[in-house]
Formats: structure tokens, sequence, C-alpha cells
């Protein structure tokens, strides 16, 4: 594989050239997205020196739009890891130049959804009592634990395909690049023995990862499942989340793979068909996504236990009603009637269902936390929960400062595979032109 | 060990709210006004609430506080053990330990778990009237009704220095004492002779929500022999 290394060098330059080069458009948006950013860390300084008295929280709505995100971004996260994995794992040969955009969104994003629960808390300061005075059976202490493992295992996972290409930068640049690339490259020099340990480690990883980010999302269900409150205590809230996640990930994938070949003009790497295979895996999803939906209000709403269904009538029919057919709208009827077409499985139509099935998974975890705190069973008093510009500033700053720290790691590392491309090129070229898998190559 | 409960007769209740004022300047709860109210934001560990019970044509006025579950949803879910049950049936709250998660709040099905939104604050003529039994908890931490337990530290105390066992007549909640209706008894639900436990055992007895499994140690009487 060494000898590849050097003749290889100029082919893969428009992956590497956009890595080394900051061009204006980039810096107008890490300047816009900075300020964003700027002003959701002002909004936070106010939020710990008032309290969360600042927010539009109140009781018996204690939750509302942090835990919704934080929900959303570990959702998100099930993009990468799980999905790269997979498609390692059963060989998806069309899957190499796509993977670690997917793990790079894993990893930064986890952060966020993390960071959601320490904006949501009252004593942020005292945040390290979960280390300190533990209490196991909480789902929470669960959650911190899963999380844990699995920012460790995505990290270490996108580290590990990382170095190869690393070493090739390191070989192509001089100064403070040369520096950072050589320490991160850990020596690598492209021996077979490397080479072994490398695929046999990211072998071993690609199947550890896979339980690991279940049990995530699981556990994150489970806050809400193994409390008592109606359309909370669900049992199929496992796996309806784990559904969700991996949903709003593809559509995530697919919205990232669009900008950065369109930004970076790599659409001689992402094909058409890479948006065709996502786009029918999210079909499968979305078909998933409403049997789970489908199931779990059908058995509410027959069994008519009155608590249960004071939620879901205010969920389906009541003051959430419009979240909810949105949600029903842009996470089912928009992607399946897009994707369920091989003429509109394209680029364009493809990013079209990802950004609706984003925007309608956001709304779904918003339904889910929401209603249920509304209508407790006890008959205390309630409001209609606004969130207020704290809040919001908050979840644009997270937003804000996920895309910047995306666009940072393309400028340090290549966000295309570049060794995975080179080592089966053949084998790659080969599936593109298979006629099941590529049925109709159009270019956008 | 005593496991402290409270019999609550709705008969007997004339809904004059005299619990929640004494309740109030018992444990240093910060005011409220209607608007703070409306957004969700009233603080009180006593409130009433219109519910309404078998056999009752109209809703019956309940006088609602933490219900010292014996098998509390809300202590399963602290990730800090922040809140517990303390073994003497009281469902405790660490205040300088709570990472105001509210997750317990949210895991009530009373909905009596409240949080400080805001720093607590007072009138400066009221300042002075403040408990100084009870510390004032900060923002950011959950707080509800704790059976006055600071009351029962202080009967402790004065029967060790006494030299005898702590009994029943030693300790009582604010609201049960200030009652003008003599709705509400306390004691010992585990002394078989005590007046909680004869009531609690009565046919008008009733748990809100035991149906939930929670076993609260709050017990309502209402109409019947």
């Amino acid at each position: 594989m060494g000898d590849l290394h050097a003749s290889a060098h100029d082919e893969y330059e428009a992956i590497t050239q956009p890595v080394l080069t900051v061009g204006p458009l980039f810096n107008r948006w890490a300047l816009g997205l900075g300020a964003v950013v700027l002003w959701a860390i002002f909004a936070w300084a106010w939020q710990l020196t008032f309290g969360l008295g600042e927010t539009g929280l109140g009781r018996p709505i204690f939750w509302g739009l942090y835990i919704t995100n934080f929900v959303f971004f570990i959702g998100v996260s099930h993009a990468g890891t799980l999905i790269s994995a997979i498609l390692r794992i059963v060989d998806a040969e069309w899957r190499r130049p796509i993977t670690r955009m997917a793990e790079v969104i894993t990893v930064l994003v986890l952060f966020f959804g993390v960071g959601n629960v320490v904006l949501d808390l009252g004593r942020p300061d005292r945040a390290l009592n979960v280390i300190l005075h533990p209490h196991f059976r909480s789902p929470l202490l669960w959650d911190i634990m899963s999380i844990s493992v699995y920012l460790m295992a995505s990290s270490f996972y996108l580290y590990l395909p990382l170095i190869p290409d690393i070493a090739r930068l390191r070989d192509q640049t001089h100064g403070w690049r040369h520096r950072f690339y050589r320490r991160l490259s850990i020596g690598w020099t492209g021996t077979p023995k490397q080479w072994h340990r490398l695929e046999r480690m990211i072998g071993i990883m690609a199947i550890v990862v896979i339980p690991i980010a279940v049990s995530v999302h699981t556990v994150v269900s489970w806050v809400f499942a193994m409390t008592i409150q109606p359309m909370w205590h669900s049992t199929i809230f496992g796996p309806y989340f784990v559904v969700g996640a991996i949903f709003s990930g593809i559509a995530a994938i697919i919205i990232a793979m669009a900008i950065v070949r369109k930004v970076y003009r790599l659409e001689k790497y992402l094909l058409p068909i890479h948006f065709n295979n996502l786009g029918l895996l999210l079909l499968v999803m979305a078909c998933l996504w409403f049997y789970f939906t489908f199931a779990e209000h059908l058995t509410t709403w027959y069994g008519q236990q009155p608590h249960e269904v004071t939620v879901f009538n205010a969920r389906v029919f009541g003051p959430f009603a419009p979240f909810f057919w949105l949600m029903v709208v842009t996470c089912f009827v928009v992607p399946f009637g897009i994707l369920v077409n091989s003429r509109t499985r394209t680029v364009r139509w493809t990013v079209i269902a990802s950004i609706s099935v984003t925007i309608g998974m956001w709304i779904e975890r918003f339904t889910i936390v929401v209603p249920s705190l509304s209508n407790p069973r006890a008959p205390i008093h309630t409001f209609t929960y606004v969130p207020s510009w704290v809040e919001l500033s908050l979840m644009a700053g997270c937003f804000a400062a996920f895309a910047l720290l995306y666009m940072g790691f393309t400028k340090l590392f290549p966000v295309i595979a570049i060794w995975e491309l080179e080592q089966d090129a053949h084998a790659a070229a080969a599936v593109t032109a298979d006629p099941v898998l590529a049925p109709r190559v159009e270019e956008a | 060990m005593a496991r402290w409960g409270l019999v609550i007769d709705l008969d007997r209740c004339t809904a004059c709210q005299a619990c929640v004022v004494a309740c109030k300047h018992e444990n240093n709860v910060p005011f409220s006004t209607p608007a703070t109210a409306a957004a969700g934001r009233l603080m009180t560990w006593i409130q009433l609430v219109a519910v309404e019970t078998p056999s009752h044509g109209a809703p019956t006025a309940l006088p609602l506080m933490c219900q010292q579950c014996d098998r509390p949803p809300c202590t399963d879910v602290c990730p800090t053990s922040a809140t517990y049950l303390n073994p003497e049936g009281i469902v405790a709250q660490i205040y300088p330990r709570c990472i105001g998660c509210r997750y317990c709040t949210n895991a009530c099905p009373y909905a009596v778990k409240l949080f400080n939104w805001h720093t607590p604050e007072w009138p400066e003529s009221m300042a002075p009237l403040k408990n100084p039994d009870v510390s004032v908890r900060p923002k950011g931490v959950v707080e509800k009704c704790t059976f006055c337990h600071h009351r029962l530290m202080r009967a402790r105390e004065q029967a060790r220095a006494d030299g005898r066992e702590l009994s029943s007549e030693d300790y009582v909640p604010a609201c049960v004492q200030t009652c003008p209706a003599e709705a509400m008894v306390f004691g010992d639900l585990d002394d078989p002779n005590s007046e909680v436990a004869v009531l609690a055992a009565s046919s008008r007895a009733f748990r809100w929500m035991e149906e939930l499994g929670t076993r609260p140690k709050v017990v309502y009487l209402r109409e019947g022999e």
C-alpha cells in the first residue's frame, strides 16, 4: 500500500486541497456562525446569572427546548458511527467516500447532546455530583455512562481510519500543520504490519460500536419510559427512539454530504448513487418510524385510559396537534413520497427529503417531551409553554457551533477517507457499475 | 423507629388555607405573585386542588403536599441521591447536592416538587421573620414538603436532653398545628395505637393515586361512617 502513496498524490488533490486552503466563503460563514455562537454564550451567561427562570419553563412543564435538543442531538449522533459501522461490516463498497463525514457528525453532535443537559441544569456548577454521589438506579446515570462510552468509542472509531490520511498530509505539509499531523499520525509509515493492525482494530471497533450506539438511544428513551407519566411510560420507547435516531442520523448525513459536495466540489467522489442508496435507507427508516408511531398511538387511543388519553388528545387533536401533524407530514408523507420513486431519488430531492426529516424528528422529540408534562395527573394549574429568547438563542448557538466545528474539521482533515478510496478503487468501481445497486445514475 | 404519616379529614377541612400560610412561614417558602403563579412558578409546599373523589358529585378541595410515598417515583430517578427516602419514611431533599436536573419533579405524579427558578426574595419587612431553623434554598435546586423535618430534629434533641425516648406527641408539622378545623392528624403509622394508624385503617381512608403503587403516607378521609 505504501507505494500507492506517492503515485496517488495528485489523483486525490481534490480532497486534500480544501483541507489546506481557506477561502473567503469559509471565512464569511465562520464569521457569521461565530457571531451566533457569541450571542448564545451571552445568553448562557444571562441564564447562569439570573437562573433558569429566564427560560419559559415552569411547573409542571419542567423540561422544554433543552431536553428536546438533547434527545434530538443524541439521535443525530447515530448518523455516523452506526451507519458507517453497519455498512463496513456488510462490506458495502459504496460506503467508502461517506463514512468519515458520517463519523464526524457523531463525535461532534454528542457534545451538543450532553451540552444541552448541562444547559438544562439548575446548578451546572454541581454537575460533577453525578460522579461524586452517583445513584445507579437513575436512568440519567445510565445515560451518562452509555453516552461517555459512546463518545470514547466513536472518537476512537473516527480517529483510527484517519491515521493513514493524517500521515499523507504530514508528508505534504510544512510548519505547524506538519508538526500537528506528525504528532497525530503516531509514527504511521504504512508498513504491512501497521495496515494489518489498523484494519483489525477498525474491524473490532465497527462491531463494538453497534451495541453501544443502540444502548445510547435506548437509555435516552428510558429517561422518559422509566417514569410512570402518561405517554412516557411506554415499553416500545427503546426501539422507537433507536429507529428515530437512525432515521434523523441518515438525514443528517445526506445534508452534510450535499453541502460538502457542493462547497468543496467533490462531485467526482460523492456520486448520485450515494444519495440514491442513502435515500433508500432513509425510506426504510421512514416506514419503520411510521410503524412505531402508529403502534404507539393506536394502543394508547384504543385503551382510552383517562390520563393517557388526555395526553393523546392534547397531542393529536389539541394544542399540540399542529406540531403532531406537521411531524407526520415531514417525517413520513414527504420523505416517503419522494424516496419511494426512483426518479425523485436524485441529489436534490433526497436532500429535500432529508431536511424535511430533520425538522420532523426535532418536532417528534418536542411532542414527546412537552405534551406529557403539560397534562399532569394532578389537577394543578398548567400553562402554555413558549420558549424564551434565552432558550432559542442557545438552540441557535448549538446548531451554529456544530456547523462551525464541522467546518473546522474539514480544514484540518480530509472529509473523505483517501486511503479507503485508493485501497479498493477497483471494487468500488465495480459496485458503482452494478446494475442492481446503481439503477439510474443521473448527474445532478 | 417511627414511620411518620399524616391523615387529613376532607369532611372537616373548610378549605380555609391556614395550613398553606403556616407552611409558607414555617419553611421560609418565598412569596409568589399572581403573575408568577400563572407562569407556573408558584412556590408553595401545600396547595388546595380540586379533586373528584368517588361518591362526590362536586370536586373536593384537597390539601396537596408531598405524599411522602413509601415507594416514591421521584427518589429512584435522582442521579445524585439528592432526594431519598429516609429511615423514618420522609422523602428528604439534600439541597447542597441537588444539581437541578428536575427529573424528580417530572417523575412525581402528584406534581408537588418545586424548583427554584430564581434566587428567592422577600420584602424587606418580611426578612426578619424568616424561620432560623430552616435553610433558605438557593436558586436552581428542588424543594418540597419535608413534614417539617427541622421540628423532628429539634424534638429529638429535646428528648435526648430530657433523657427519654422520642414520642409521637413531641413532634407535629406546622400545618397540623395550625389547622383550626382539626382536620389534620400526624403521628407514627407503625404504632397501632396511634390516632393516625387507627384513622388510616378506617373505611373512610383513601390514599390518592395509590393505584400507581406509590404507597403514600398522606392519607385522606372522606364521607362514611
